[in-house]
């Protein structure tokens, strides 16, 4: 095949078996073609794919190889955010069949960025990534104080809360909500998981988080394992 | 025999560190400078500066670090802590350079009055296009300006010197990004006084330990 013939070749997704059809979409979320998202999840619908199966196996598996090459520094800020634009418009398309199909979400978690930040791309991938997992989330959005966050955990009541920074000045504030939470004794009550950019494990520890998640996809990953651990050692 | 300070600075000093040591005539300041395009992958700083300094502590009695914190986390301060066996060694006071430009104090009202300010220094502006607009990718993908920015409200440009075509470029820079504009001139900050204090008396460290807290 000459490089002309090869240029000229279109892949057309209704053509492609499952199996091919999957990888395909894969590549399409790593390019943040949402088009061709939305196109192959339409398709593997109709192909009698459940919505859950498309969800885990198309979407949240692709987003899975994003994120660890984000990690590893392939990808950067833009192209995951391209990706996940792609990703979202595929779950809108399969929202309403999994609302639908009245699949009891596995956790509720509410999530915000703290006090005085407003770097909210990365708390949009974990609610994301969240919710692909099967969690139901409330975004508390940017910017939250402890009074925020107490607020919050009274009026939803989730298994999990979930704190966001970006920079290092505004970080230390995870410390100031988790003290608080301590000081009212509600702070097992919750599995408290943070993550940003310039936090590391040694900092999710010294604020007396349950885990600190360094992606999206690994909050999504450890998230249903600390709740099961936790629902396990309540009995 | 050891030479007197080196200062490992990020690119983004590299102009100012310059013409201090041009005004102050420090000639035994010998400076090397780590890529500046490192501020938008901060978790390659603290290695980069590790071999930096590993390569070039013999030769020096003291190491001053031109980097304040820099979305490390805490990693810079570690190293510094870790390297301290082999001879003096600071860093820049600070979570970045913006701290040090403007003040610890007045950096902090800044970002109180405004958490969603962007800031700019000289050298951001000379190298907007680069560092924001294209790191960014917004001339291939401006839809995700809003995603960006959306929670930003203005721009804060931190100038260094008062030049009038960078001040053109500063406010361009904010209109691009649709924010309001205001500028504070903060001259060299407190990176004068540690560049003058290292020249005549060596570096007092005020490494920031809370973030080792």
């Amino acid at each position: 095949m000459t490089d002309e013939n090869y240029d000229d070749e279109e892949i057309v997704l209704s053509e492609l078996n499952d199996e091919e059809l999957v990888q395909q979409m894969h590549d399409d979320l790593y390019d943040g073609m949402k088009e061709e998202i939305e196109e192959g999840t339409q398709i593997l619908l109709e192909r009698d794919w459940s919505a859950e199966r498309v969800l885990n196996e198309a979407l949240v598996a692709g987003m899975k190889i994003v994120g660890i090459d984000f990690r590893d520094g392939i990808l950067f800020v833009p192209e995951v955010l391209l990706a996940a634009n792609a990703m979202k418009g595929g779950m809108a398309i399969l929202e309403p069949l999994l609302a639908e199909s009245g699949v009891e979400p596995k956790g509720k978690m509410v999530i915000g960025t703290v006090k005085g930040d407003i770097h909210d791309i990365g708390k949009n991938l974990v609610a994301m990534m969240m919710e692909g997992a099967g969690f139901e989330v409330v975004d508390i959005g940017i910017n939250n104080s402890v009074e925020d966050y107490l607020a919050a955990l009274e009026e939803h009541k989730p298994d999990i809360l979930g704190m966001s920074a970006l920079l290092t000045t505004t970080m230390p504030y995870m410390k100031v909500v988790i003290d608080e939470m301590v000081k009212r004794s509600i702070r097992d009550d919750y599995i408290v998981l943070v993550g940003g950019a310039p936090l590391n494990e040694e900092f999710g520890q010294a604020v007396g988080a349950d885990a600190y998640c360094r992606d999206a996809a690994q909050a999504a990953q450890m998230a249903p394992l600390l709740l099961h651990n936790r629902q396990a050692a309540r009995g | 025999m050891a030479d007197a300070t080196l200062l490992i600075a990020c690119g983004a000093l590299a102009r100012e560190v310059m013409a201090l040591k041009k005004q102050y005539q420090a000639i035994d300041l010998k400076l090397i400078c780590l890529d500046a395009k490192l501020h938008n992958t901060p978790a390659q700083i603290t290695e980069k500066l590790r071999q930096k300094i590993q390569a070039h502590r013999a030769k020096h009695t003291r190491i001053l670090i031109g980097y304040a914190d820099c979305g490390t986390g805490g990693d810079i301060d570690r190293l510094i802590e870790s390297e301290r066996a082999y001879g003096e060694i600071a860093r820049l006071p600070g979570a970045h350079c913006y701290e040090f430009y403007a003040g610890t104090k007045h950096f902090q009202q800044l970002a109180d009055e405004e958490p969603g300010t962007f800031y700019l220094t000289d050298f951001l502006v000379r190298h907007f296009q680069t560092l924001v607009i294209d790191a960014l990718k917004l001339d291939l993908h401006p839809q995700l300006l809003g995603q960006y920015f959306k929670h930003y409200r203005r721009v804060v440009y931190l100038s260094q010197v008062l030049d009038p075509e960078l001040q053109i470029r500063a406010r361009s820079a904010a209109d691009r990004l649709g924010l309001h504009f205001e500028q504070v001139h903060c001259g060299y900050g407190l990176l004068e006084g540690v560049v003058v204090q290292t020249i005549e008396t060596g570096y007092e460290d005020q490494t920031d330990h809370r973030l080792l807290a």
